[in-house]
């Protein structure tokens, strides 16, 4: 059964990028670009993985996070925060909201991989 | 009988009882034991040094004279004592609270410390108690002359005549004795009258000698009287109607002359120096006056009761031509009575002594404090106030002038050789002394009086009084008898004593009514007239409303309770522990067990100036006056306390200004560090956006080119596609770059401008140009070419620039179907305005205010730009002197550029 991964991210060459990653490794990734209903699209969606972008137009990624970590329908849900902004600070905001990974931009592509495999519930 | 050495013995003998009654008293007081000095009895006692020798002798022979006219001298006071009680507590008041020490202190103190005044009133006060102290040393040497000729009471009677002859010629012996009398007084005012450093001035050694005195003169007058009465006419009634036979019976009463004696010696009793001394000046308690108000005019009445029967049987039983004034002495004497006769002598004597005594000390008073003292100090320049031994200083002057008012007296008694009777030598001296008393009850009554007034009233009283009594009582040595009756310069209505033609009066009462009536007069028509200065005006109204101001009655001795009340106050201005310290170190200083010391001059000296240290001197003389000599503050402490709290409130304004400039500069502090906070995180914010912007595209290169280095099997559209995606990403990234760089360069005003001349028309056309170049999308872009046609002087380049950013940003957001962008050009008189009107949805209102600022994107990210266009168009349009914004009022986004009219040169 293939994996399903969502992908909340707004900037379309590194949907691109991701997406092509992934699918590669035999993921089903399906991408949104809005941080308004990402929440939402996740309940939907029941994804195996979430890849976060935290600069998202209209929510931040922190509080999609949140808004994830608190509906018990989607606990255990694995989150990989990818952001931006390198600053020490994100990490301690992104560890707090309950990410289970943080990885700065620009990334290596065997790095995501990597973690969204060890990401994915063992089954 | 009795020799004349015998008699100087006994004087010297009780000279040397009042010197031990002085010194004691003196001790007692000192020693804080002295309550009984204070007794209302003794103040009574002590205003007897009103009867002098000329009370003693003079009555008798007034009353063998004029009948019962002697009595007028005795009535003046008793109606002060009983009907002007009220007039002189208010004195007493008065000299309490403000410190006078002598008439002429009163008078200058009323009249905003005038020393003009003070030497003026001195003056008064030496020339008219000068006459007096010679009657006195007159007096004495006279009666000791009785008994010094005395072989036989036959002799007596002719050496009374002799003596009372007054043809010029004292004898040698006489003359010796009026000037070893005159250096004794000398001695004892000196050594009792300056030996007290007490800054009241009071003297508690002579006041109680002087109450010894007065019960030594009458009790030997008395004892004579009862002697004359029972002794040698045999008793009342026999007396009676000895007196009935006698010429005294048919003496008429001149009703002018006694009403003129009763207001003259009512004048008196408050006026001159000595009474003003024991009346104001010594007063302990001015309860006491409730006492002597009925003590002293029955003082008076025995002192009198007896002089109508001494006169009479005097002019019975001794020649005729007999001195009437000696009568007291002479009759005991002819009678074979010596021991009477010497007691008689001894109150004589005391009379006479207490008036020089008590006398000097008040005039020596007048002289040091305002005439010698102040030149004094004018002559040292002010070195006195530095040096702090000015007490010796007071004490010398006063010393010296004691001495010299005595010796004056004795002078006067050489010169006149006693050439006048005793009774009228008085009254010359009385009516100059009352030349002050319109000053002095104008001044306690009446706030409307003023220095000039009181100036006037005295020099015309004190000229009148000199010209129609004092001058002529030299006789033809200063006054020749043609100028008496002619007048000077023969011109009758200036003749002394028949002033503006009132001839035929008495000359006593001539003077009287002139000097009083005009000096009056003066006194009242110049303070109308004149205006009042503001420490008269404040020191008047202290005078005049005493009652409300002073509170009630305090008594000067305090003893203990003083202390207390002096250390309860320094602890609250130097703390507990130090004010205790200093009170038991200057009880140690004195020897005293306690910790209270005694309220003396040198340890209040000390402790005001322990408190001036923290309270200003003025002020801490004022509460240490308020509580050790129940003084109000007068009215130059008052003026001082005011010019420090001026000094208080300078300072407390200086801090005040201080401590506002303190928080001014504490807000701009905060201001600038809140700027500072904002400034840093704006920073952080930037550096933030700059990271996110610069590693966004980043990521996109990097994956795609791990993707193309890492696949092999990639098809040939992939890695077409995945290779531009790189090359617009770094293409991107560059356009990013050159942004910020850009920006950086503008906001830090390191641009240059490259201006030049072109037409608006040239830019918008070149704008609209680069704007399309690569885009073949449907931006339809309408311009009105007419409108263009306008001159600029101004960077060109960076113009086009903003219009670039603006025809992108249409083209990027505008989201209409057929997408316009109108650019047109007005003319608003001072500036030309370039609007890009586009039909898309516009910029909703809450983000209008964003949209310049870096880095804001309208919603979503649509065309990678970075945020920073219109940040940069608003730098542009700022360097180049205009404004770019949002122009409300349009259906779909709108911004208007704006360029000041100096960059637009008029179309030529």
């Amino acid at each position: 059964m293939t994996k399903r991964l969502l992908l909340i991210e707004d900037e379309p060459n590194i949907i691109e990028a991701i997406g092509f990653i992934l699918a590669r490794d035999g993921w089903h990734v399906k991408s949104h670009t809005s941080g308004k209903d990402a929440a939402e699209v996740a309940r939907r969606e029941r994804p195996d993985v979430v890849i976060l972008d935290v600069m998202l137009p209209g929510k931040s990624g922190y509080d999609i996070l949140r808004e994830i970590r608190a509906d018990d329908s989607l606990a255990g849900l694995p989150v990989l925060m990818l952001t931006a902004r390198g600053q020490s600070k994100d990490r301690e905001l992104a560890e707090q909201a309950g990410a289970n990974r943080f990885m700065t931009k620009p990334f290596s592509n065997s790095e995501v991989l990597d973690a969204v495999r060890a990401l994915a519930p063992a089954s | 009988m009795i020799s004349f050495n015998g008699l100087v013995a006994i004087c010297l003998a009780y000279v040397v009882l009042l010197f031990a009654v002085a010194f004691f008293a003196d001790g007692a007081a000192r020693r804080g034991r002295g309550g009984w000095l204070r007794s209302p009895m003794v103040y009574t006692l002590s205003l007897s040094v009103y009867c002098t020798a000329w009370t003693f002798y003079g009555a008798v022979g007034s009353a063998a004279r004029s009948g019962l006219e002697y009595l007028t001298i005795y009535l003046g006071p008793t109606l002060v004592m009983i009907g002007w009680w009220w007039v002189l507590r208010k004195l007493v008041r008065i000299g309490r609270s403000q410190r006078i020490t002598s008439v002429a202190d009163l008078v200058s103190s009323r009249y905003g410390k005038s020393n003009l005044l003070a030497v003026g009133v001195t003056l008064l006060s030496v020339t008219a108690t000068t006459p007096y102290i010679a009657l006195q040393l007159q007096s004495v040497t006279v009666s000791l002359e009785v008994f010094s000729g005395s072989g036989t009471g036959s002799a007596i009677g002719a050496l009374a005549t002799d003596a009372a002859s007054g043809d010029g010629n004292a004898p040698a012996q006489s003359a010796n004795s009026a000037f070893l009398v005159a250096l004794g007084l000398a001695l004892f005012t000196v050594i009792f009258g300056t030996r007290n450093l007490d800054a009241n001035e009071r003297h508690h050694g002579v006041v109680m000698a002087i109450a010894v005195e007065a019960v030594v003169k009458l009790f030997a007058l008395m004892a004579v009287g009862v002697f004359v009465v029972w002794g040698l006419s045999g008793g009342i009634a026999e007396t009676l109607a000895r007196i009935e036979a006698s010429p005294l019976r048919s003496w008429d009463i001149n009703g002018g002359r006694w009403a003129g004696l009763i207001f003259l010696s009512a004048a008196a009793f408050i006026c001159l120096p000595r009474m003003f001394q024991v009346l104001v000046v010594e007063s302990a308690d001015e309860d006491h006056l409730r006492t002597a108000s009925w003590a002293f005019p029955l003082y008076l009445l025995l002192m009198s009761v007896f002089v109508v029967p001494i006169a009479v049987t005097g002019l019975d039983l001794l020649p005729a031509g007999a001195n009437p004034d000696l009568f007291v002495v002479t009759l005991p004497l002819a009678q074979g009575q010596t021991e009477l006769a010497v007691l008689s002598f001894l109150g004589g004597f005391s009379s006479a002594t207490s008036m020089v005594i008590v006398a000097s000390i008040a005039v020596s008073t007048m002289v040091s404090n305002h005439i010698v003292m102040p030149l004094w100090l004018r002559l040292t320049g002010g070195r006195a106030s530095m040096s702090g031994d000015i007490r010796h200083v007071v004490l010398t002057a006063r010393r010296v002038s004691i001495v010299s008012v005595v010796l004056l007296g004795y002078f006067y008694y050489a010169l006149s050789g006693g050439g006048t009777a005793l009774a009228s030598i008085g009254i010359i001296s009385f009516v100059g002394a009352v030349q002050v008393l319109p000053s002095v009850l104008g001044g306690i009554f009446w706030r409307g009086a003023t220095r000039l007034g009181a100036l006037a009233g005295l020099f015309t009283g004190a000229t009148l009084w000199a010209y129609t009594l004092f001058l002529p009582s030299f006789g033809p040595v200063i006054f020749s008898a043609e100028f008496m009756s002619a007048g000077p310069f023969g011109i009758g209505w200036l003749a002394p004593h028949a002033l503006f033609g009132l001839s035929g009066m008495d000359p006593f009462l001539h003077a009287l009514l002139w000097s009083m009536s005009l000096n009056a007069i003066a006194f009242f028509v110049v303070s109308v007239a004149s205006f009042p200065t503001p420490l008269e005006r404040l020191q008047g109204a202290q005078f005049v409303n005493i009652f409300q101001h002073s509170g009630g009655p305090r008594s000067w001795s305090a003893g203990v309770a003083q202390t207390e009340d002096l250390l309860i106050m320094s602890q609250r201005i130097l703390g507990s522990d130090q004010a205790i310290a200093l009170f038991r170190r200057e009880a140690r200083r004195m020897g005293l067990k306690g910790d209270l010391p005694e309220p003396e001059p040198g340890f209040l000296e000390t402790l005001e100036r322990e408190l001036a240290g923290s309270v200003g001197a003025a002020t801490a003389h004022a509460m240490v006056g308020q509580i050790v000599g129940g003084t109000s503050v007068s009215v130059q402490d008052l003026i001082a306390v005011a010019d420090e709290s001026a000094q208080l409130m300078e300072y407390s304004a200086r801090l005040e200004a201080q401590s506002a400039e303190l928080s001014r500069t504490a807000r701009q502090l905060r201001e600038a560090n809140q700027k500072l906070t904002r400034l840093s995180v704006q920073k952080d914010a930037f550096l933030s956006q700059i990271s996110h912007e610069l590693r966004t595209p980043m990521s996109s290169i990097r994956a795609f080119s791990e993707i193309l280095r890492d696949s092999d099997s990639l098809s040939d559209a992939e890695q077409s596609k995945f290779a531009s995606i790189i090359h617009d990403e770094t293409i991107r990234l560059t356009r990013l770059l050159d942004d910020i760089l850009d920006l950086s360069v503008m906001e830090n005003g390191r641009v240059s401008l490259n201006l030049r001349e072109g037409t608006l028309s040239d830019v918008i056309e070149r704008a609209v140009a680069a704007a399309a170049a690569g885009e073949g999308d449907g931006l339809r872009i309408q311009r009105n070419h007419v409108s263009e046609v306008v001159r600029l002087h101004t960077d060109l380049d960076r113009l086009a620039q903003v219009f670039i950013n603006l025809i992108a940003n249409a083209r990027k957001y505008c989201e209409a179907e057929k997408p316009v962008l109108q650019i047109r050009v007005r003319d608003l008189g001072d500036a030309i305005c370039v609007d890009f009107v586009d039909n898309g949805q516009g910029v909703p209102e809450e983000s209008r205010d964003m949209i310049f600022e870096k880095f804001s994107r309208m919603s979503d990210q649509k065309a990678g730009g970075a945020g920073l266009g219109l940040a940069i168009c608003r730098q542009i349009m700022e360097r180049l002197g205009g404004t770019i914004s949002y122009l409300p009022g349009e259906t779909g986004g709108a911004f208007r550029v704006r360029l000041p009219r100096d960059a637009a040169l008029a179309a030529e």
